[in-house]
């Protein structure tokens, strides 16, 4: 019954947003804000009872949930392919329909307070209803191309929301960057699904059913896939790398991070819900979304994703080290998590059986989906977190920050939790997810396994110095007498505390579960294979990361908790040359800008705009020219002289004579 | 009787004249009356023609007629606009006439 | 033979007169020519037998429309008739001169290409039929364009006076 409902979540921010699009200005920012925030609840309690339908339905025979699609219809036939637009509910989808409704009622919530007083709040929050649909747009999609439509809304709602403070410089410059990165690599994107649809004739996610389950041949991998295989076995493997670029860009992977951290520009619930929970990992959904198509026939092309997750972790992970802008230090750690999460899926490789129905291709899929869930809850929290510390020190600088812990104690608490989950502690929702990324990373290839533990340990480490820097070392005295930093209110830390009770409930229910191997854990509900996957824990890996993630902690409480920091800055002075580019982010954007301004401009830009200015204008120019001349020239004709016009006329009938006699 | 061929002829000759008339002169007045030759040429050709080959009709002879006719209104209607153009320009060469000069 | 010989008479007459027309620089003496003229075309019907057609020619053209003109001249040509002459361009008789000589012999080609078939009579042509013609409404007879030519007339005299009235300036 809820499903013919499911239409509904699209539908109601959609109108939420053209209600406060077109009438917001008149309305009171109030009413606009209670008007985003309940079409909102609605979705969300929507969302919550989709979710609690479609997973205590009975599973199919062979023990799957049943893949429901409530609408699907045909927007625009095209020979023999077809554009659609309806609604999917698969495990992932509806997985991923809670986290965005969860996350964006609570960033709705605390907007109130956030954004009090701010000029075009209404704005704002249409702007908000806009990106809740589109993404949740995006993870409804029943193909491939619709889910391509909402990407680029999502992106377009990332850029008006990251230009929101657009009377700012550097606002401007950080949406424009966001969206003309994102394009480029939607153009992958594009010749990606062109290829795929070319060659297989569809676009629809209908395979996703078929495939899991190893069934043989269905009409669809007889017909569409076959097809596609015939034409050269390259072809679905570098359709869906293509892909995978567009998603890397969305999903900031190096090297197309760079607009991640300027985007923090924008005010920052929209960082927490965009940027960290939502948007950002709708890369890691859409090879979620083909997950089978990668199993089956492109494992190999599996790899790229394996190293481009890597690199882009550790790259991250250590530039974090050194940023002091915390909502920097925020937008890192995510660009290293959602790398994670890809290096998660990239190790899923095909069993040995040659399906995935076996351990090693479920452990990948299902650590990433599930690091997915909490990395959304436990970031969010931690961009809220850091909302109350901007709003209540006016800056984002970690300088003018430190011994915040007696002025904030909410806020100290739940920076702290989330940090501790982050950091992969046990009893804590990051542990079970990152633990169970290791250790299908050690099974993939232990290099893998090894680096991704070293890199863990530094998250762990620049989180806590981060935490210290913050709530710890010395106070900033002077800031403090003229303005005393105080708790944030209550519409601002109650989001930040119901997320932080939903870390802590999943983590302890989810370390307890691995423990003692009781089921109904997250693996039971989405998974590879879609059958029930229990999580096992390998203790041996789970002792060793957790060792190691205290260590870590242990070594930032030792350099970074004090008063005073003489470790830090004898290391600072050793070597200064690598924390510069550590600061500067290893001279990324630099590198960027030299390519796009001395190669792209200079060579190939230029010439094109010359030719277009000469020549292609010139063409018209000339033609222009030539018709004013000719007019000039028969001007002389009209002399007003009646006689001449006599002349003319005789002369032309006694020729026209002429030529009929000829004729 | 006269051949056909002889009228014919003469209409030409006339035609011509009265053409040459209009090109060359500059008196509005003079075009005009090369104009009324021109016009002359032209009833007398068809009235020859009515009366030596189609000698049963009358298409020919009243076209002739008619033609006087209407000549004679537009001789009124042209010395009325010349008259107006003496008065305004007060120049009676066509030359002066030049307002839709391009 | 008589028809012959008074036809040269009048074509001398008509050519002439014409000719004479057309380069005199003193414009009363085109306007005496051209009356020349319209005698002699009136001639030229009589010798056809059109009666009623050169009656009318000398009531209407001869009588009316050279009054017209001679009015006309008066009222608007002071310089000229003060004596003053009209200067012609060279150029402009060379133009002339090459029109009427290319259309005369168009003229000539297109007369030389086809041949008259003659079909002449010595009837005359009663008055009655005439009228009849001129005011029977059936097949071939003229009261339309008798009726329009009247309006036509009526309307033209009308656009004239408009046309020429004195503003009261």
């Amino acid at each position: 019954m809820v499903y013919e409902l499911s239409y509904l979540i699209l539908l109601l921010p959609l109108l939420s947003f053209i209600v406060l699009g077109l009438a917001g200005m008149k309305m009171q920012h109030k009413t606009a804000g209670l008007i985003g925030t309940c079409s909102l609840s609605l979705v969300t309690i929507l969302s919550y009872w989709t979710a609690f339908t479609y997973f205590t339905a009975d599973r199919t025979a062979e023990g799957v949930f049943q893949t429901i699609v409530p609408f699907n219809f045909t927007w625009l036939p095209l020979g023999n392919l077809h554009f659609d637009m309806g609604i999917l509910l698969d495990p992932i989808s509806v997985m991923m329909l809670i986290v965005i409704s969860t996350v964006s009622l609570m960033v709705h919530i605390y907007s109130f307070g956030y954004m009090h007083g701010e000029k075009g709040f209404q704005r704002y929050y249409a702007f908000l209803s806009l990106f809740t649909m589109s993404m949740l747009g995006l993870v409804l999609a029943t193909n491939i191309f619709q889910m391509y439509m909402f990407w680029e809304l999502v992106g377009v709602s990332s850029y008006l929301l990251i230009g929101f403070y657009y009377p700012l410089k550097p606002a401007i410059a950080a949406s424009k960057k966001a969206f003309i990165v994102t394009r480029f690599a939607d153009m992958f994107f594009l010749v990606g699904i062109l290829t795929f649809g070319y060659f297989t004739d569809s676009f629809s996610f209908s395979f996703a059913g078929d495939i899991v389950m190893g069934q043989g041949t269905t009409p669809f991998i007889e017909g569409n896939m076959a097809k596609a295989v015939a034409a050269g076995g390259f072809i679905i493997p570098t359709a869906l790398t293509l892909m995978f670029i567009g998603g890397a860009g969305k999903s900031a992977m190096f090297p197309l991070h760079i607009w991640l951290p300027d985007a923090m520009e924008g005010p920052t619930p929209v960082s927490a819900l965009i940027h960290a929970a939502t948007m950002v990992v709708a890369g890691v959904f859409q090879i979620a979304r083909m997950f089978p198509l990668w199993i089956e026939y492109a494992p190999q092309a599996m790899s790229i994703v394996v190293w481009v997750g890597v690199i882009t972790a550790f790259y991250a992970a250590a530039v974090a080290c050194a940023q002091s802008d915390i909502k920097r230090v925020l937008a890192f750690s995510t660009i290293s998590q959602i790398a994670f999460m890809m290096v998660a899926l990239g190790v899923s490789l095909p069993g040995h059986h040659g399906s995935i129905l076996d351990n090693h291709a479920q452990l990948g899929y299902m650590a990433g989906m599930f690091h997915l869930f909490t990395h959304a809850m436990f970031k969010a929290c931690l961009f809220l977190s850091a909302g109350c510390i901007i709003h209540a020190v006016h800056s984002n600088e970690m300088a003018l920050m430190g011994g915040l812990r007696k002025y904030m104690p909410i806020t100290h608490i739940t920076f702290l939790i989330s940090c501790l989950a982050i950091a992969g502690i046990p009893f804590f929702s990051g542990f079970s997810s990152k633990d169970e990324i290791i250790t299908a990373c050690m099974e993939y290839s232990p290099v893998v396994g090894w680096i991704m533990t070293g890199i863990a340990a530094m998250t762990a480490f620049y989180m806590f110095r981060l935490y210290y820097g913050i709530f710890w070392g010395t106070e900033n005295k002077e800031a403090h007498e003229h303005h005393t930093p105080h708790e944030a209110p209550l519409t601002m830390t109650i989001p930040l505390i119901v997320l932080c009770i939903i870390t802590m409930g999943v983590g302890i229910y989810s370390t307890l579960a691995g423990f003692m191997e009781w089921g109904g854990s997250f693996g039971s509900f989405v998974s590879a294979a879609g059958t029930d996957y229990t999580i096992h824990f390998n203790t041996q890996i789970a002792a060793t990361s957790t060792v190691i993630a205290i260590l870590s902690i242990c070594l930032a409480t030792y350099i970074y908790k004090g008063e005073s920091q003489p470790i830090a800055d004898r290391l600072y002075k050793t070597f200064p040359k690598l924390h510069r580019a550590a600061y500067k982010r290893f001279y990324q954007d630099e590198i960027w800008q030299y390519v796009t301004h001395r190669i792209i401009f200079r060579c190939v830009s230029t010439p094109i705009a010359w030719f277009d200015r000469h020549v292609v204008d010139g063409t018209f120019n000339f033609m222009a020219w030539g018709a004013n001349e000719g007019g000039e020239s028969l001007r002389a004709w009209q002399s007003g002289d009646v006689r001449k016009y006599a002349v003319w006329f005789l002369t032309g009938t006694v020729a026209l004579t002429l030529v009929l006699l000829a004729l | 009787m006269v051949p056909v061929e002889c009228y014919f002829v003469l209409s030409a000759l006339l035609f011509f004249i009265g053409v040459y008339g209009f090109v060359t002169r500059r008196n509005l007045i003079a075009m005009l009356i090369s104009i009324e030759l021109v016009l002359n040429a032209v009833d007398i050709n068809f009235a020859a023609f009515n009366r030596l080959l189609f000698p049963g009709e009358l298409e020919g002879f009243f076209m002739t007629l008619f033609s006087i006719g209407v000549s004679a209104a537009e001789s009124a209607v042209a010395i009325a606009i010349i008259i107006n153009v003496y008065r305004n320009l007060k120049s009676d060469t066509v030359d002066s006439i030049s307002n839709m000069k391009g | 033979m008589a028809s012959i010989v008074v036809f040269s008479i009048l074509a001398v007459v008509i050519l002439g007169s014409a000719l004479l027309c057309v380069t005199t620089k003193r414009i009363m003496r085109a306007a005496t020519y051209m009356l020349f003229v319209l005698f002699g075309v009136a001639g030229l019907y009589f010798l056809l037998d059109y009666t009623y057609l050169g009656a009318a020619q000398i009531a209407v053209y001869a009588g009316g429309v050279t009054m017209i003109y001679v009015f006309a001249i008066q009222l608007v040509s002071k310089q000229t008739l003060q004596g003053m002459v009209e200067h012609i361009k060279c150029s402009r008789i060379l133009q002339g001169l090459l029109l009427s000589v290319v259309g005369l012999a168009t003229v000539a080609v297109v007369f030389l290409k086809n041949c008259f078939i003659s079909a002449a009579t010595t009837d005359e042509l009663p008055m009655d039929q005439i009228g009849t013609a001129l005011l029977g409404s059936e097949k071939y007879q003229y009261v339309l364009p008798f009726e329009f030519i009247s309006v036509f007339l009526l309307a033209c005299i009308i656009g004239g006076l408009v046309v020429s009235r004195k503003r009261e300036d």
